[in-house]
């Protein structure tokens, strides 16, 4: 039998005691008794103290026994020997009812609480439930079922109607699609074909298809996903560690302050049991799981709800730092634009063929969006014996053969020399140039998203300020920036350029509230991690990125930007009303019975009763996801 | 070097909570967390650390605050 049931069993058994002889004393005439000192020598004393003794006994052995447990190795401050110093001292007052009704208060409100606290386990556990507990994989030419951690990279696997795929693999026989929505949150199928790689923690909607793992388990995108949330606690907000620090001086203040009422005031009045009384409330009241119980409940469900939404926020601490964020800087391409650029035209004309082999030669191996564009409208070109070497944000340049290509902006190719004739063109440009002179222009266009200007509108509604940084010219900044209608705009920027941007945005506008960046994780991660809050778009696909960010959005869509802000900032509501709640109704309860306004049952309940109405309000941060 | 386990019968916030400050103040631990809600236990350990002497003083950590509460596999 588990403990709770054992428990429960036993709370029940007081409490049917506790009733009977409350109702019994009642219909005898032990009524007209009541008792306000030991008067060992009267029998009916021991009448009326034998059946609640039972019940109190019944119901609290196990706390009195961790209570004695505690005293002797010197931990005073435990809530197990805080309640039975409490009930002994009613007992003592010769206040038994009230002892044993404190006793089953507790009791059931721990029962309430550790049901609500394992009902909400689970919800959150189901929501992260995207790693499957078997792989089939095929060994020497039989189907074996083993966990997904002893499947080797390069192995063969199976993957069944409705099973979620355990490690990112690859195709390799079958075609149909897959369910990412417990990835992504898009709920929209995936289509996928042989040779497609597949990430893991997606369900296989068609028949049975083979797969090739590509990555081992831990390592998988799933498993990253879990450990991603699951260990974010890590990162903790502001507020929880508010809380720990708080609860830490709680308990002890508490504790000596009502001390000092059951001793001071009766040296000037006498009056003993009455202050002792008093205090006696105050010790029921000094455990303060009610907060430490429900902030971190709260953000977790916060966590959870926007994971199922393909939102991935690093800890409390993303939650907190992206709800009080009042700045919005974007960077454009991939992010505002879908950065799938195509090449539009080629200047001159007639040279087309040329100048796309030789961008495309210096262009292999990168995989900057613009360069991807121009290798696919190049025909396959071979690199070998080309030495290829990067020019931060500005372009590439390759050397072989006697050669030496230049493929990048304007101001590079002026900077080694090279003249450039004008160009009329509003897209973005790349220029070419072989050993010194100019050879021709591509020019590439970008679209921006659909949902870019609902996003930055929907921002600026709530009062924030939006920001467009790009690395592209002022033409083509001011284009995408009027179309999504950001507030401000910065063209031209190298990565480094970024840097300073953000620190002198972040810097005059630290008044409004923090900054947060949204980028697609290509060349901004230390952007990112300046950024009051990183947002990272696009998947899990840079490892620095993620390790930048403290949100990453699972899916291409600009508005989960939105969405994310939405969730962070009602779970902090419900943070919020958690803390003012709990804190309120302790001290208020401290203040009535430091006053003798309050007895000992609105002390249990305001210890108690408290945590399990903050767990069920914290239980409402797992849903705000799916609303929002 | 990373660690997690398991842990069963933590039934309190407050005590995962003494747990985590009475952990991350062992010799040898980097950085400690107690779950509460996912009933985990994370450990980072110092590379030079005598891993038995650590998880043993952990063990008894935890055990200090509240005896009923296992790790499962230490």
């Amino acid at each position: 039998m588990s403990k709770n049931k054992r428990k429960l069993i036993r709370t029940i058994v007081g409490l049917v005691i506790f009733a009977s002889a409350t109702v019994a004393f009642n219909l005898t005439p032990l009524k007209s008794f009541t008792f306000h000192k030991w008067e060992l020598g009267d029998y009916r004393l021991y009448v009326y103290l034998a059946p609640y003794l039972a019940a109190y006994v019944t119901v609290g052995y196990d706390v009195i026994f961790k209570a004695v447990r505690n005293l002797f190795s010197g931990r005073l401050f435990d809530e197990n020997f805080l309640m039975t110093v409490a009930t002994v001292g009613a007992i003592a007052l010769c206040d038994f009812p009230e002892a044993v009704a404190v006793m089953l208060f507790y009791q059931v409100g721990e029962l309430f609480q550790s049901y609500a606290v394992g009902k909400s386990r689970k919800s959150i556990s189901e929501l992260m439930d995207i790693c499957p507990e078997t792989a089939c994989v095929i060994r020497d030419g039989e189907e074996q079922t083993v966990s997904p951690d002893e499947v080797a990279v390069g192995e063969i696997l199976v993957v069944r109607a409705g099973d979620r795929i355990p490690v990112d693999c690859t195709v390799v026989l079958g075609k149909g699609s897959v369910d990412a929505s417990s990835l992504t949150g898009e709920s929209v199928p995936r289509s996928f074909a042989e040779g497609d790689e597949l990430l893991s923690g997606c369900i296989n909607l068609s028949s049975a298809v083979r797969v090739r793992a590509d990555k081992e388990f831990y390592d998988s995108t799933a498993s990253r996903i879990l450990d991603l949330v699951e260990n974010a606690s890590a990162k903790k907000a502001r507020t929880e560690s508010f809380i720990t620090r708080f609860a830490r001086y709680y308990t002890p203040c508490v504790v000596f302050t009502a001390l000092a009422l059951a001793v001071i005031p009766p040296l000037f009045n006498g009056q003993w049991a009455v202050w002792i009384k008093r205090a006696l409330s105050f010790l029921v009241v000094s455990c303060p799981c009610a907060l430490v119980i429900s902030v971190p409940l709260s953000f977790f469900g916060g966590i959870g709800g926007a994971s199922r939404r393909g939102i991935l926020v690093k800890g409390g601490g993303g939650i907190e730092s992206l709800s009080k964020a009042r700045t919005f800087v974007f960077d454009k391409t991939g992010t505002l634009t879908h950065g799938a650029f195509k090449v539009t035209a080629v200047f001159p004309e007639d040279r087309r063929e040329e100048i796309l082999t030789l961008a495309a030669i210096a262009e292999t191996g990168s995989r900057h969006p613009i360069a991807q564009s121009i290798l696919r409208a190049a025909p396959s070109v071979c690199s070998e014996g080309y030495g290829i070497s990067e020019i931060a944000g500005k372009g590439v340049e390759a050397s072989g053969f006697g050669d030496l290509i230049l493929v990048g902006t304007r101001g590079l190719l002026e900077e080694r020399g090279v003249t450039v004739p004008d160009v009329e063109n509003k897209k973005s440009a790349v220029y070419l140039a072989k050993n010194g002179s100019f050879i021709g222009v591509i020019c590439i266009e970008d679209t921006v998203k659909g949902a870019a200007r609902e996003t930055i509108g929907t921002l600026k509604k709530s009062g924030c300020y939006t920001v467009m940084l790009t690395g592209d010219t002022p033409d083509v900044a001011r284009e995408v920036a009027i179309a999504v209608g950001v507030d401000e705009w910065r063209a031209g920027m190298l990565p480094q350029d970024k840097v300073v941007a953000v620190e002198e945005i972040k810097s005059t506008r630290s008044r409004e509230g923090g900054l947060c960046f949204v980028g697609d994780g290509i060349n901004d991660a230390p952007v990112l991690a300046m950024a009051d809050v990183g947002v990272s778009m696009g998947g899990i696909g840079s490892d620095a990125a993620i390790e930048a960010s403290d949100v990453v959005l699972m899916n291409d869509d600009i508005s989960s930007v939105v969405r994310a802000r939405r969730i962070a900032s009602k779970t902090m509501r419900i943070v919020r009303q958690n803390v003012v709640f709990a804190l309120g109704v302790k001290l208020a309860v401290l203040v009535l019975s430091a006053f003798g306004l309050a007895n000992m049952w609105i002390a249990v309940f305001a210890d108690v009763g408290v945590a399990v109405i903050a767990i069920l309000n914290a239980m409402r941060t797992l849903v705000i996801g799916n609303k929002a | 070097m990373k660690k997690v386990y398991k842990m069963k019968e933590l039934d309190c916030a407050n005590c995962a909570a003494k747990m985590e400050r009475g952990i991350s103040l062992i010799d040898g631990v980097k950085a400690c967390n107690v779950n509460f809600i996912m009933q985990k236990l994370t450990l980072e350990i110092d590379d030079g650390a005598d891993l038995s002497a650590v998880l043993a003083a952990v063990k008894a950590a935890v055990k200090r605050v509240d005896s009923d509460t296992e790790i499962i596999g230490l």
